[in-house]
């Protein structure tokens, strides 16, 4: 058993129906107790979906634990199969039916035998591997089913280069954003989308995988699995350099563009990555900026999974000179990479891999950065030590489901990253400036303007009840009562004339 | 339409709707019971929920935890009384609190952990004592979460008095409420009682689990929520409570019934209640006046429908269904023939009862129906307000303030806020936003 109140990636099921979920036409059924479908509640208030989360629950309750759940499961299934019409139907255990140890694939294949869609069990065990894994594995097993299933699958390439973006997918961060600015990328490269997977296709489409010239991973946790998947049994090569910050998007192209020559497509993108860098992107020139020598120096940590962390603390050392004491991922299968990424940049960086979120807030006091670049929770710890925090990584709320254009990939992701990193790191330094000369000196004003001058008396209990009013509305509170006792000629004021004075102004 | 003769009709459907755990009690009654702990023994699954259902709260280092279970704790290669020794420790030492709760879960139930046997003899060894709430989503739903925890608590401290009170007699006017409220609706339902002459012994929780009021045979108690029918029934079974059954404190019609029953158990004639009521209904009527012949749908999650169903039905809404988890016929009683009455009043058919509702069913019924307002949980809130029809959050019920005279005015405000908003975007004609109808 381990104590915790706080968790960097959820449970195994989450993942599988984010993948799920993602795809046009794929409903997912939980086999779970009743209260596990809270997915649907994230799907549908953090992303604002307007549409009914395709996920029904098959529920587990006493009567199950009694009987088993075969019917009731294979009802479900053929239930759902005539309401919604899906391509596909996957069957997603949670940690409560792995422990039952039921033969789900059973029941799928049961259920198959009545259904128009395809049945899928989801294959992934609920104790060895958490929501990134687990939809890393849900998207190969899907793409894998249906791979084997179409019969004439086309070994031709597409005319013209063609490329497979494979990690677009719900309740990422700055998702939506990112593939919107790859496919500006890929249209400046003059290279057509083939797919876009999982978010928003059709299963019926994945045949159509295999006639891109190569795939594209923007994401080390989720499509990964995939793409060597597809190198593996199609030959078909991937780049998995994650384009964020100017350097990294440079790398990028430039190996888009070997895999394009070597298949006999001769293209040269330097021209185009060099106008990009110098002059249609800002974020080369900013960190040349005399601004941004105030940067340099400076003393930052960073933690989140490992795609964002590695990527983050690339832009901070290689491009603006920032000093990054040590970078943590909670992506603890990807230690090797990870460690190997840090190496890269820079010897003296500290990689450090655990889901503690009490040993990272240790960590973070330990050192006392000018800046934190983490998730929400890092943003938390800094709001109790007073240092700024930017979040670059899930776990995030819902002010990280922005509805302006934010991307993190490109160039206009390197745009948005600068401004992030250099909002972060003056707003430390303007709190800093403030304490030192003294803060604004507003608070006398305020407080001489809200106070009143009468002799009414509170009781203890009152006081008491007065503090649990929220700071920014208690004093005006505070006065309409005393308006109140004043008006009903009281001198000292108790709980009843409180309610009382509420009710009246009410 | 309404005929003297019609009746109550209760529905029973496939249970297949959405709702929160019930481990999602531990949110407001750690804040309740400010000495308390609450360990959540179960899987990252639940931590999952607690984590994102609470959001904020998390941050502010809450008197609650999972003990997250391992493979190693599921197929029992570590021994459950050594680890939960192991974190009560630690909490002991870190928080010194004066009772730990463990709430049960799904996966403690189904490879059935002995809580309560471990319990007992590891509170003795941790002098700190444990309280077990097996409140999973394998039995309970949402709010009852509560009435597991609380059900226990009732039993417990019964263990702990017993030789203590044993020569007590029975005490007859004594009166307990039991139900978890904020600190200061718990006071103005006090000051409700002590102006009609009713002093209230104590609550079921108190502020601090060493301020519990004593329970003795034949001690009044009365519910204030719906949703505590196996508190209830514990303190009338176990402890030989007398249980006033009444409607609930909720909208000003049930709170004015809800102390007339209580005075009536104590031979009080209640003074100025009428009146009082008649206040309260005259300051609503800027809120009445919206939603007066308009129509309300609860999808059902939380057990509170059936009181604010009738306390809209008296403002002059028309209900089409009540959709709820559980309905104990016997706890609910006398709110059930509240409704009744009320739809009588009001002329009004008494709308559908729905257990355990499908939530598919219902939004076809929706579809359908087209009311103008759906009561619903966050998971369908965002769909139905795409496809134009008018939602409010329904977990907003179970943390606002509902209760007593005064509170009546924050439902109505909970309740017209989408209808308010409407009031502005009718002329704008943006109604329909989903691209699937």
């Amino acid at each position: 058993m381990k104590l915790a109140y706080w968790m960097y990636s959820g449970p195994a099921h989450i993942g599988t129906l984010r993948i799920a979920s993602s795809f046009k036409n794929v409903h997912a059924i939980m086999h779970g107790p009743l209260g596990d479908d809270y997915f649907n509640v994230m799907a549908s208030m953090l992303e604002r979906k307007r549409d009914f989360t395709p996920i029904t629950t098959s529920v587990v309750d006493r009567n199950v634990l009694a009987r088993g759940s075969q019917e009731k499961v294979v009802n479900n299934i053929t239930r759902k199969d005539k309401e919604e019409l899906p391509n596909l139907i996957i069957l997603t255990p949670t940690c409560t039916s792995s422990i039952l140890q039921e033969d789900l694939n059973n029941f799928c294949y049961r259920a198959a035998l009545e259904t128009k869609s395809d049945i899928l069990l989801a294959d992934v065990n609920h104790y060895r591997v958490t929501e990134l894994q687990a939809a890393d594995r849900t998207l190969e097993q899907i793409i894998n089913f249906y791979l084997k299933k179409s019969n004439k699958l086309t070994q031709k390439k597409t005319v013209f280069p063609s490329v497979n973006i494979i990690g677009s997918f719900n309740l990422a961060f700055h998702n939506q954003h990112d593939i919107s600015e790859l496919k500006q990328l890929f249209s400046n490269l003059d290279i057509k989308i083939n797919e876009i997977i999982p978010e928003g296709n059709s299963v019926k489409n994945l045949k159509n995988l295999t006639k891109a010239w190569f795939n594209f991973i923007p994401y080390r946790e989720i499509g990964y699995s995939t793409g060597t998947f597809l190198k593996k049994k199609y030959n078909m090569p991937y780049i998995d350099i994650t384009p964020i910050g100017i350097i990294e998007i440079a790398k990028c192209i430039k190996s888009i563009q070997q895999i394009l020559n070597e298949m006999g497509h001769l293209i040269n993108y330097d021209k185009f990555i060099d106008k990009q860098t110098r002059f249609i992107s800002q974020s080369a020139w900013f960190s040349r900026s005399i601004d941004c020598q105030n940067l340099i120096g400076k003393r930052a940590v960073v933690f989140g999974d490992a795609t964002h962390a590695i990527g983050i603390t690339k832009i901070l050392v290689q491009e603006l000179g920032v000093d990054v004491i040590w970078c943590g991922t909670y992506c603890k299968s990807d230690k090797i990479w990870f460690i190997n990424q840090l190496k890269t940049i820079n010897l003296k960086i500290k990689p450090i891999i655990t889901d503690d979120h009490n040993l990272i807030g240790n960590l973070i006091a330990e050192v006392t950065p000018e800046a934190i670049f983490g998730t929400q929770m890092e943003r938390h710890v800094g709001k109790r030590l007073n240092i700024p925090c930017g979040v670059i990584s899930a776990p995030v709320h819902i002010q990280n489901f922005p509805l302006s254009y934010r991307p993190f990939l490109g160039y206009e992701g390197a745009n948005q990253i600068s401004d992030l990193i250099y909002n972060s790191f003056t707003l430390g330094m303007e709190d800093h400036l403030l304490e030192i000369f003294g803060g604004h000196d507003t608070t006398n004003i305020l407080t001489n303007s809200l106070s009143t001058n009468s002799s009414l008396e509170w009781t203890e209990e009152t006081q008491k009840e007065l503090q649990k009013i929220p700071g920014f509305v208690r004093s005006k509170i505070k006065r309409n009562i005393e308006k109140f006792a004043i008006e009903h000629n009281l001198k000292k004021i108790t709980l009843e004339i409180m309610y009382a004075a509420k009710e009246a102004n009410s | 339409m309404t005929k003297k003769n019609q009746q109550l009709s209760i529905k029973c459907e496939t249970g297949n709707y959405h709702t929160f755990c019930p481990i999602s009690c531990v949110a407001w009654l750690y804040q309740k019971i400010e000495d308390s702990f609450f360990l959540v023994i179960g899987t990252k699954t639940c931590g999952y929920f607690l984590q994102n259902a609470l959001g904020v709260m998390i941050f502010a280092e809450p008197r609650y935890a999972m003990a997250e279970l391992e493979e190693g704790d599921i197929s029992a290669q570590l021994n459950d009384y050594q680890e939960l020794k192991r974190l009560c420790l630690q909490i002991k030492k870190d928080r010194r609190p004066s009772v730990i709760f463990w709430i049960g879960t799904c996966t403690t139930e189904i490879i059935k952990m002995d809580l309560e046997g471990i319990a007992q003899k590891l509170e003795n060894e941790i002098q700190v004592p444990l309280v077990v709430a097996r409140a999973n989503g394998l039995d309970y739903a949402f709010t009852q979460g509560e009435d597991t925890v609380l059900a226990s608590l009732v039993q417990k401290y019964k263990v702990k008095n017993l030789n203590l009170k044993k020569q007590l007699k029975p005490q007859e006017n004594k009166l307990i409420l039991f139900g978890s409220l904020p600190n200061s609706v718990v006071n103005q339902l006090d000051l409700e009682l002590k102006n009609q002459g009713v002093n209230v012994t104590g609550w079921i929780p108190a502020k601090h689990y060493t301020e519990l009021p004593e329970l003795v045979e034949k001690t009044f108690v009365c519910g204030v929520n719906p949703y505590l029918s196996r508190t209830a029934t514990t303190l009338m079974r176990r402890r030989k409570c007398t249980l006033i059954s009444a409607p609930f404190p909720i909208g000003p019609d049930g709170t004015r019934l809800w102390i007339e029953k209580i005075c009536s158990v104590f031979n009080i004639q209640p003074q100025g209640l009428e009146k009082r009521e008649t206040e309260i209904w005259k300051s609503l009527e800027e809120y009445t006046n919206l939603i007066y012949g308009k129509s309300v749908f609860f999808m059902g999650d939380n057990l509170l429908e059936i009181s604010l169903a009738r306390f809209l039905i008296k403002c002059g809404m028309i209900v089409y269904e009540i959709g709820i988890p559980y309905l104990d016929n016997r706890y609910q009683n006398a709110e059930l023939l509240l409704l009744e009455q009320t739809c009588y009043e009001k002329n009004i058919m008494i709308p559908q009862i729905v257990e355990k509702p499908d939530n598919y069913n219902q939004i076809e019924r929706i579809r359908a129906l087209k009311p103008d307002l759906v009561i619903t949980g966050m998971a369908h809130a965002n769909p139905l307000e795409a496809r134009g029809i008018s939602t409010k959050w329904s977990v907003e019920f179970t943390f606002a303030q509902i209760h007593g005279f005064s509170n009546a005015k924050d439902i109505l405000e909970l309740i017209t806020r989408p209808l308010r908003r409407n009031k502005e975007f009718e002329v704008r004609g943006w109604n329909q936003f989903s691209t699937k109808l």
